[in-house]
């Protein structure tokens, strides 16, 4: 593959039968393409998360993925309610999810640690009122 | 460990993947909170839980685990048995609570799938 692949996704809110969509057909396209294993799992798990995130936390979004030869770029990309305290945000176990969102099987406080676990980096740009973009990268 | 012999061991019943019997799992993971699945399975783990719903086999397919027993009598519906047959997932489905089915796997000789960094 020399050349970039973009997917784009648009994950619509409070559907949580819907969640993790975006994240299957990310994961189809990866196997088509032949990468390996590993990386496959780990932009799957890492999307997923972001994906459940937007559903739980920022009433949907927009999820753009890069396939490049030398990496995967993931940008999430809400317009929910921004995280006041990332630092906070990050540490596992920390969590502000409904009790809704618990009874789904999520709202841990898993989802930002293991994203990052799993991610080469993650960023995150987020402004309270505003919304939330959040960065990772998959390198090959 | 042999998905026939686990079915057999929990006294569970084939919901989907019948041709997956003779497939073998290293391990196992019992939760009901996909977030920690999500954060501490291993691929190829065999999964146990009482979250009946479509984001039990969404994060199984996500995680590249092909083979998920569900504890307590939960029942998966029929969107959920379809997408388990699109993902290549074998679902059982016992009565047996979480700890009786983990005891008596772990008793066979299936150890615990956690990663070790987790």
């Amino acid at each position: 593959m020399d050349e970039s692949l973009t997917l784009h996704f648009t994950v619509p809110p409070d559907d949580f039968t819907r969640a993790g969509e975006a994240s299957s057909s990310t994961k189809a396209t990866l196997k088509q393409l032949g990468l390996p294993a590993d990386v496959i799992r780990r932009v799957s798990i890492v999307m997923y998360e972001g994906e459940i995130n937007m559903v739980i936390h920022a009433n949907g979004g927009e999820i753009t993925v890069t396939i490049s030869p030398d990496q995967i770029t993931m940008v999430l990309k809400d317009a929910g309610p921004g995280i006041p305290d990332i630092q906070q945000a990050m540490q596992a176990g920390w969590s502000t999810a409904s009790g809704a969102a618990r009874d789904l099987g999520f709202g841990a406080g898993m989802g930002l640690p293991n994203m990052k676990k799993c991610a080469d980096t993650l960023d995150i740009d987020s402004t309270v009122g505003v919304g939330t973009t959040v960065t990772a990268v998959v390198r090959l | 460990m042999r998905i026939r012999e686990i079915q057999i061991l929990l006294n569970a019943t084939l919901l989907c993947g019948a041709d997956m019997l003779d497939d073998e799992v290293a391990s196992g993971f019992g939760a009901d909170l996909m977030s920690d699945v999500l954060a501490f399975t291993d691929s190829g783990t065999l999964l146990l839980t009482g979250l009946c719903n479509l984001q039990t086999i969404r994060t199984a397919d996500m995680l590249d685990i092909s083979h998920v027993v569900f504890v307590r009598g939960k029942c998966p519906d029929e969107s959920m048995l379809q997408l388990a047959r699109e993902c290549g997932i074998c679902v059982l489905a016992t009565s047996y609570t979480m700890f009786k089915s983990c005891g008596l796997l772990y008793a066979a000789g299936l150890p615990g799938g956690e990663r070790d960094d987790g």
